[in-house]
């Protein structure tokens, strides 16, 4: 196996880590505050054709990446007003927002899709680091938006540990009467975070048609929502471990289409023999496994998931 | 008097002023005024006791002050402001601190973060939080750690985030409800310290409790409420003594069914030999306890909660695994069996926690009502649901359950209606041991005689009863014999008929008996 492959796959490595670490952390922020948000897919799917057109019309990218959030948050706004003010299913809704935001992505993104992409991101190369063997292509010259999500998992992380907000953000997602008890707006804060939540999904998508594909095409996104979703819970709700978590679900990402044509033997395995569909499970399979590793543990110690989460909150009846 | 509006607490400001006073305050449930033109005045740096019985209406009184309830009628006044409270949080922004016997924390967050919760500063500086904390905690002898997670804290540490979370936002009138009824003597004896510093600086307690000789070793003053009317405010406990008030609280004895005087003679139908079993937290919870009860009795359990009757009567249902012991249910051996089983053998089972272990609370009043019996409700593999309708209707005509309609959740019936319908449910079937925990609390009047009068009928019936209570009056009027549970051990056995309150009371504070 070549020194060019091995960089290429852990380069993809890197990008794949970023797609399902973006819309990761939107779910993860949601899902502190109690609210289970399924339509992640349909929010990449919306930002990605959205994204890509706005980058088409305007020439730039970043202009296409912003709309793309935006056009993220107010596909939000609806599970929010469903979900959070109404108090309906979470489930319910947030299925139906991945239906509805897939069908309505192909159904706008049509002239789209024979497009050729000219406004996309291009990468960094950090002067000086990129040229170096090995980690210079797979950490220094990478698109802008590997590092911006660098920064915004760690803004992720001060805010929820370190400010009034990020605690009435966790305290609301273990108990919203509780939290509604010492003064704080249940409605807002989880509404805000559904929507802060939508917006890096809808920028994930972006990320998709604005470089990993650099075009818009019905089934882009085909299921990386769902393993944001799962990673979650593999992270065990903590952005941190979410990014642990992201490597290893961007490796299995990068290797799917690599796999068939490595020559490698590992303890007698061919593993080019190694279907690239049973790679594909394998990010699902590794969370049922840390899940029932959480419910181990659980008869000790709480689990790590929201305990309020997708208990609507409606204030006792007085 | 304090200018309106101003909260500041100054060190030794216990002059007497009034810092609350509620007037004729009256509260409406449906089924049962709680509050029927009560008052309470409570003066700055003192600790005033709120006594009566258990459905006094005290803890509906306190959260009427503390925004949880809107009043249906009566004025709040907080330091000479007349005030009108339509949630908790403007309770706590007028300076009053509540510790409910339910605590409101969050369990997987930790002590400080818990104390700061809804007023932290914009940006929490761990270790000065950590320091302001500890601080606040050490002024009033609160022993915590601010940084352990709640879900690792005893029930008394739990109790002391609560009070901390009260003083952190400065309250200057802070409201417990029973707040020793889940605390070990040593963890109650520190409380009773905390609460005369928290006096001695200026701050007003209000302290909700039936313990009598507690309420004369920690309290300045005290108001007494009796069916949610205030019934005497002595300015002064000084010269007074537990049977004073005692009498003030009970006046006369209310008319109370009464168990026939027949003496009962039936075989023995529960036959418990050495049970032992653990608590929740794996510790020792119950001790070799032996009782037996003969068809036609009424054995009554007396104890301050916690003091091992929730086990007893799970380890009685096979909810809970006894460790030690043997069980005998109408000659059968039933140790170690399956709920299932023993409810086949002849046990009728009422648990204290009837919404929710007693009936399935968004199941139809249909479903709740066959679940135990469902088995001989079928048509080959289906339910015969017009047997399981007609099953229903007798049952709630039987009992007098007051429903719309059967396919309603239970979850909108009233407390005496659940009762009604859950005691029904046990009793058909003929059962030979009912086991009730707690069968009355909470209950109307109506509720309570309709459900005293189906025990007394069940005795009459031949039934044996071990009714688990925490009303005196009622196991006094009710039992053929009783026992008192203190620590998981039985400390007492007496007879209702010659007994009285005061040594079922020494018995149940752990000072033994006959």
């Amino acid at each position: 196996m070549s020194e060019a492959a091995v960089v290429g796959l852990l380069v993809a490595t890197v990008q794949f880590a970023t797609l399902v670490y973006l819309a990761g952390l939107g779910e993860l922020i949601a899902e502190r505050s109690g609210v289970l948000n399924l339509g992640v897919e349909g929010m990449m799917a919306m930002g990605a054709v959205s994204g890509f057109m706005m980058a088409l019309a305007t020439g730039r990218p970043w202009i296409g990446f912003a709309f793309a959030a935006l056009v993220g948050m107010a596909v939000a706004g609806v599970h929010a007003l469903v979900s959070v003010v109404m108090g309906a299913g979470q489930v319910v809704s947030g299925l139906a927002i991945t239906i509805g935001g897939l069908g309505f992505a192909a159904f706008i993104g049509q002239d789209a899709v024979r497009e050729r992409a000219d406004a996309v991101f291009t990468d960094l190369g950090i002067a000086g680091l990129a040229d170096i063997r090995w980690v210079g292509p797979i950490l220094f010259n990478q698109p802008p938006v590997v590092y911006l999500a660098g920064l915004l998992g760690a803004a992720a992380w001060f805010v929820l540990n370190r400010t009034r907000l990020g605690l009435a953000l966790r305290a609301v997602g273990e108990s919203a009467s509780t939290t509604d008890s010492v003064g704080h707006s249940v409605t807002l804060l989880r509404s805000g975070a559904v929507l802060v939540g939508g917006a890096f999904a809808g920028a994930a998508g972006a990320f998709l048609s604005l470089y990993m594909a650099a075009g818009w095409t019905e089934g882009l996104i085909a299921g990386r929502g769902w393993i944001a979703v799962a990673l979650v819970i593999f992270g065990a709700w903590r952005p941190g471990r979410l990014a642990a978590g992201s490597l290893l679900f961007g490796f299995t990402l990068a290797l799917q289409p690599r796999v068939q044509t490595f020559d490698l033997n590992i303890f007698g395995l061919e593993v080019n023999t190694i279907s690239p569909a049973l790679l594909g499970i394998l990010p699902f399979l590794l969370t049922v496994v840390v899940l029932i590793a959480i419910s181990f543990r659980a008869r000790h110690r709480p689990s790590p998931a929201p305990a309020a989460l997708t208990l609507p909150y409606r204030r006792e009846e007085r | 008097m304090p200018e309106p509006g101003d909260p500041a607490v100054s060190p030794g400001s216990g002059d007497g002023s009034v810092v609350v006073d509620l007037r004729g305050i009256r509260k409406e449930f449906p089924g049962a005024v709680a509050c029927d033109g009560a008052n309470l005045t409570v003066r700055a740096g003192t600790i005033h006791a709120l006594l009566g019985e258990n459905g006094a209406g005290k803890t509906s009184l306190v959260n009427v002050l503390g925004g949880v309830y809107l009043p249906d009628a009566g004025e709040i006044w907080v330091h000479g402001e007349q005030r009108q409270f339509h949630s908790p949080a403007d309770a706590i922004a007028a300076g009053i601190g509540m510790v409910h016997q339910e605590f409101r924390l969050v369990p997987s967050l930790t002590v400080f973060e818990n104390v700061v919760l809804g007023s932290a500063p914009r940006y929490l500086d761990m270790g000065q939080i950590v320091e302001r904390v500890a601080h606040l905690a050490a002024t009033y002898s609160l022993q915590t750690d601010p940084s352990r997670p709640v879900w690792q804290l005893s029930v008394g540490e739990r109790q002391r985030v609560e009070i901390l979370k009260a003083l952190w936002r400065d309250a200057d009138v802070m409201v417990l409800d029973e707040p020793t009824a889940v605390l070990t003597p040593a963890e109650a004896a520190d409380l009773g310290l905390t609460l005369r510093s928290m006096a001695d600086r200026g701050r007003s307690v209000i302290y909700i409790s039936h313990k009598l000789d507690e309420v004369l070793a920690v309290c300045d003053e005290a108001t007494v409420l009796r069916n949610g009317v205030t019934v005497a405010q002595p300015r002064s406990l000084a010269g007074i003594d537990r049977s004073d008030l005692a009498e003030m609280m009970v006046g006369e004895a209310a008319a109370q069914i009464q168990r026939p005087t027949d003496q009962p003679s039936g075989d023995i139908v529960l036959d418990l030999e050495g049970i032992s079993a653990m608590s929740d937290r794996g510790l020792p919870a119950l001790h070799s306890v032996d009782i037996d009860i003969r068809a036609g009795e009424i054995v009554g359990v007396a104890g301050v909660s916690g003091n091992g009757q929730r086990e007893l009567a799970e380890a009685i249902a096979g909810l809970r695994p006894t460790t030690a012991g043997a069980m005998r249910l109408a000659g059968t051996d039933v140790t170690g069996t399956s709920p299932r089983a023993r409810s086949r053998a002849g046990l009728a089972y009422v648990p204290e926690d009837r919404l929710g272990v007693g009936l399935a609370p968004t199941m139809s009043v249909v479903d709740n009502a066959v679940v135990r019996s469902y088995r001989s409700m079928r048509r080959r593999m289906m339910l015969d649901l017009r047997r399981c309708e007609d099953f229903c209707r007798r049952l709630i005509e039987r009992f007098g359950v007051q429903v719309g309609r059967v396919h309603d959740s239970v979850g909108v019936l009233s407390g005496g209606n659940l009762q009604r319908l859950l005691l029904g449910r046990e009793l058909t079937g003929e059962p030979k041991v009912l086991l009730a925990a707690q069968p009355t609390r909470g209950l109307d009047v109506v509720g309570i005689a309709a459900i005293q009068e189906q025990i007394v009928a069940q005795r009459a019936a031949g039934v044996g009863v071990l009714l688990i209570s925490e009303d005196l009056d009622e196991l006094l009027a009710l039992s053929d014999r009783l026992v008192v549970m203190y620590e998981g051990r039985i400390a007492a056995r007496l007879d209702p008929r010659t007994t009285t309150r005061a040594e079922v009371g020494a018995a149940m504070a752990g000072g033994g008996g006959t």
